[in-house]
């Protein structure tokens, strides 16, 4: 990794990670109707810590469901490489439930809206919330977080990286250059 | 006209004859040989470093004429044969009419008469060849065939064979040839082995085969008649052959030059133009006529030109006619696989695809002797060639070769006072 | 991840990389199944023809089904009631579809061999539904599938398929695919239906049933079809069923463990007895859920391939 600089350090993310749990209720007015939804990979284990850390400030556990949408990319015709598809993980009905959808980076947008439809074909939720660890601009489509961890502006040359402890045996946040690297 | 042949290389072992000599032709009668001077010829043709042999004969083709000219005429036919070397051609009589009347003999031998190529009709042993009714054979040998069969099929039953042995045996030497498979396991589309397994295509047992071999040849002992058996396949065959020969049976046999050299690893693409019956098989049948060859077992090598049109070909390949052609790629096959590869001499190859086939079918055989009719095919044993169906004489091109390499080609041939050469009959 | 070919005609020589890459990626639409909308846009805008040659109620069905839960636009064609049947050639049918611009073909037919020519004449992919009797790759897939989710492995487990192997396109396909993935295959059947030398493939023969119940993990039994051109290879169906017959008592006596598939559909009283179908040893009707999720991961790999 081409690293130009740490945008979050390891005690950095915990602080974040317990702002966002504290918006999360508060926006809800508790816990009750929310259930968390990760999105693969990285987002899985950001909303997995959200879940406990709710559970510590709160002492409610919401549902956790993880979200593949693959299928619904838009990208297919314009990637070099194949996709993997990996399974989506919800056990339980969201119907009338309010969403918070749970990703690392809200970069263009277009995951998001994949996520969106993906949802929208398991049920009817109530509302649906998004929650990104780090906003790096450049929207395409008309989309917004409800929460964010930080604002980063990035040019298109840079990537944000993600290191959580779980896949990548530390925690930070790095603004990475891509320069030399294909557009993935 | 005076043609002369420079310093070629005749070769008859029905002679004894192999030496370097020049060779003078009048009016396509031998005139003179020995040390020729050129000033006696009109047309000087130089063939160092060439063999003369009797004219190549190939005693198995599928003429389509009468009934799918689509697909072969007479003319076109015989234009394959010369370009491949053959100064003669037996013609099978599976035609639409079937060659079961002296009519369509007659008309076979009206239509071949101008040609180079002599066109030897065989006439079909039961009427239409549906194996129920014996044909006229007196009618059919007065109006010219020299041989019968049924090919396409084996004769129905024992009891027609039977019958037309004791028939035949009147006619000296005429011979019954034996398309040999049984009709209750025919049917499949190729040889029964793993490969027929690996490809999901219903299977022919080698057996089918065998059983016909040994059927005729236990008829031919107890009516000592004479059978030839067509396209010879399998291992087992051939030593049927073999020991019907050792107890001296009148019993002969002719192999294609696809089967000493493909098996059936070679349909592992579905390529309809490797699909004849009888099939390719294993390479153990493959050595085992190489072998046969050899030893003499194998009288000779005949190609059952069966040409087909490209969308009878173009189909799914259960539904695919059998049959390729092979007029034009024999002898180099010969050549490049059995000669070159030491299995037989040149003198054996002369054997092969010129003498024997005329001695089955009692037909003269042509000599380098004053005053005969000049029959001779020039062939040279080292031109290296590449396939290229598109140059082919035949109307249909369903060949497995194409692309292929080869040694060996017919450079000229001369019959019947014509001259081939250089894509050109001229009268000579 | 891409599968090696843009074509799936067999399992003959296909990696054991790419038959886990399906059956991983098959597991992804076994959850689509479970949905209230089983449906996902992944293929939307591909248009695929099913290309049955020969009759097939239930495989055509299973591959329509896959096709429109991924969104694609399906045409059907079968040979009745086609040009075919006023005499069109077969090539000139693949022209005329191909010039209709589509991108993937399943194709059926009774010939060995049409598939592959299908990848020489059409730069569609194309996926064998049965051809003859040499292949019927989604079937094996789905069979593994079933076996890898009921059972948790493929290695070192031993299967046997029976029934009349020479004349099974399922039975080869599944031969190579659950030898790719190191299971122990094995064949049963009377003598006239299991081919020559079929030994060399890797496979041991049986021909006593209770031995093949007896010595093995998983049966794959196979429908017999004394209707078509077998010919004489059995006498009747009767005699078929109380020589190799799979029935209850047979199973408890045996092996009370073993796992049985079928294809489908069932010859009930002949390959296998009303109460084995319908009994706890079989997991006949997961395996159709099973072949759409299988069938969807395959258009899935191939439909979305660069």
């Amino acid at each position: 990794m081409d690293i130009k600089a740490t945008i979050i350090d390891s005690s950095g993310l915990s602080r974040t990670i317990t702002r966002l749990a504290h918006e999360i209720i508060e926006k809800n007015n508790g816990t009750e109707n929310i259930v968390l939804l990760g999105m693969r990979t990285r987002g899985e284990f950001l909303a997995r810590r959200i879940q406990n850390k709710i559970f510590e400030i709160d002492s409610t556990k919401p549902q956790l469901g993880v979200l593949d949408v693959t299928l619904y990319r838009d990208d297919f015709r314009t990637r070099l490489k194949q996709p993997e598809v990996s399974v989506t993980d919800i056990t339980f009905d969201i119907n009338n439930k309010d969403i918070v959808l749970i990703d690392d980076v809200l970069y263009t947008g277009r995951t998001t809206r994949s996520a969106m439809n993906a949802i929208m074909d398991l049920g009817r939720p109530s509302t649906i919330q998004l929650c990104v660890l780090i906003d790096r601009g450049h929207r395409e489509l008309p989309i917004k977080a409800d929460y964010v961890g930080k604002n980063i502006p990035t040019s298109i040359n840079e990537e944000i990286r993600l290191q959580m402890k779980e896949v990548d045996g530390e925690d930070a946040v790095y603004l990475v250059d891509i320069t030399n690297k294909k557009e993935k | 006209m005076k043609l002369l042949l420079k310093k070629i290389r005749l070769l008859n072992p029905e002679q004894q004859l192999d030496e370097l000599s020049d060779l003078l032709i009048e009016d396509g009668i031998i005139v003179k040989i020995g040390n020729i001077p050129e000033s006696s010829a009109e047309r000087i043709l130089e063939f160092e470093g060439k063999i003369a042999v009797p004219g190549l004969y190939d005693m198995h083709v599928h003429l389509r004429e009468p009934g799918r000219e689509d697909e072969e005429t007479i003319a076109t036919g015989s234009n394959a044969a010369a370009a491949g070397g053959f100064t003669g051609i037996a013609c099978m009589p599976n035609t639409n009419p079937t060659i079961d009347s002296a009519e369509v003999v007659t008309s076979i031998i009206e239509k071949s008469k101008k040609h180079l190529v002599d066109v030897h009709p065989i006439g079909a042993v039961t009427i239409g060849r549906k194996g129920e009714k014996l044909s006229p054979f007196a009618e059919l040998i007065e109006a010219g065939v020299v041989a019968f069969s049924d090919d396409g099929t084996a004769v129905k039953t024992a009891e027609i064979v039977r019958h037309a042995l004791e028939y035949l045996s009147m006619y000296n030497n005429v011979p019954l040839i034996e398309h040999c498979e049984d009709e209750s396991l025919a049917g499949g589309s190729m040889n029964e082995s793993l490969n027929s397994t690996l490809l999901g295509l219903p299977p022919i047992p080698s057996v089918a085969e065998d059983l016909i071999i040994m059927r005729d040849i236990q008829i031919a002992e107890y009516t000592n008649g004479n059978v030839h058996i067509a396209h010879i396949s399998t291992k087992n065959g051939v030593q049927l052959v073999r020991d019907a020969k050792t107890k001296g049976l009148k019993i002969t046999a002719e192999a294609t030059p696809h089967h000493f050299t493909l098996t059936d690893d070679s349909l592992k693409t579905y390529d309809t133009n490797f699909k004849m019956n009888p099939p390719l098989r294993t390479k153990e049948d493959t050595d085992a006529i190489i072998e046969g060859l050899k030893d003499g077992t194998i009288d000779c090598i005949a190609s059952d030109h069966a040409p087909h049109s490209i969308e009878e070909k173009e189909m799914e390949f259960i539904y695919a006619p059998n049959g390729i052609i092979g007029l034009e790629t024999q002898l180099g096959l010969t050549i490049s696989e059995l000669v070159n590869k030491g299995f037989l001499t040149l003198e054996q190859m002369v054997e092969k695809l010129s003498i024997n086939p005329r001695k089955i079918l009692n037909i003269p055989i042509p000599k380098f002797e004053i005053g005969e009719t000049a029959n001779i095919t020039i062939i040279d044993t080292d031109e290296i060639w590449t396939v290229d169906i598109k140059n082919f004489k035949s109307k249909s091109k369903n060949s497995p070769f194409n692309k292929r390499l080869l040694t060996g080609k017919s450079v000229a041939v001369i019959n019947n006072g014509q001259l081939f050469f250089e894509d050109e009959f001229v009268r000579i | 991840m891409s599968l090696s070919s843009k074509h799936l005609i067999g399992l003959h020589n296909v990696s054991a990389e790419d038959i886990q890459l399906i059956l991983d990626t098959a597991r992804t639409f076994r959850e689509v199944l479970e949905r209230p909308i089983k449906k996902v846009p992944t293929l939307q805008g591909k248009t695929i023809v099913n290309l049955f040659y020969e009759n097939s109620t239930r495989t055509r069905l299973s591959f329509e089904l896959a096709e429109k839960r991924l969104s694609a636009d399906t045409i059907n064609f079968s040979k009745a009631g086609s040009s075919s049947s006023k005499g069109e050639s077969f090539k000139d049918t693949i022209k005329n579809i191909e010039a209709m611009k589509i991108d993937l073909v399943i194709v059926r037919h009774e010939s060995a061999g049409v598939p592959l020519y299908l990848t020489k004449v059409t730069n569609a992919s194309i996926i064998n539904a049965g051809d003859g009797r040499h292949e019927h790759p989604t079937q094996a897939l789905l069979d593994m599938y079933s076996i890898r989710e009921k059972t948790d492995k493929i290695k070192g487990l031993k299967v046997c398929i029976v029934g009349d192997i020479a004349h099974s396109r399922v039975a080869l396909s599944n031969i190579f695919g659950l030898t790719a993935l190191g299971a122990k295959v094995s064949v049963c059947g009377p003598a006239t239906m299991i081919p020559k030398g079929i030994e060399a493939f890797g496979v041991k023969v049986y021909n006593d049933i209770n031995k093949a119940i007896n010595e093995n993990d998983v049966l794959n039994v196979l429908r017999i079809q004394l209707e078509r051109k077998a010919g004489n290879t059995f006498p009747s169906l009767r005699e078929y069923h109380y020589y190799f017959g799979i029935t209850a008592e047979r199973i408890e006596k045996n092996n009370p463990n073993i796992l049985i598939l079928h294809p489908g559909p069932i010859n009930r009283g002949v390959e296998l007895s009303s109460e084995v179908a319908d009994g706890p040893y079989q997991i006949i009707l997961d395996q159709v859920t099973n072949g759409v999720a299988v069938r969807m991961a395959v258009l899935y790999l191939l439909g979305t391939r660069q």
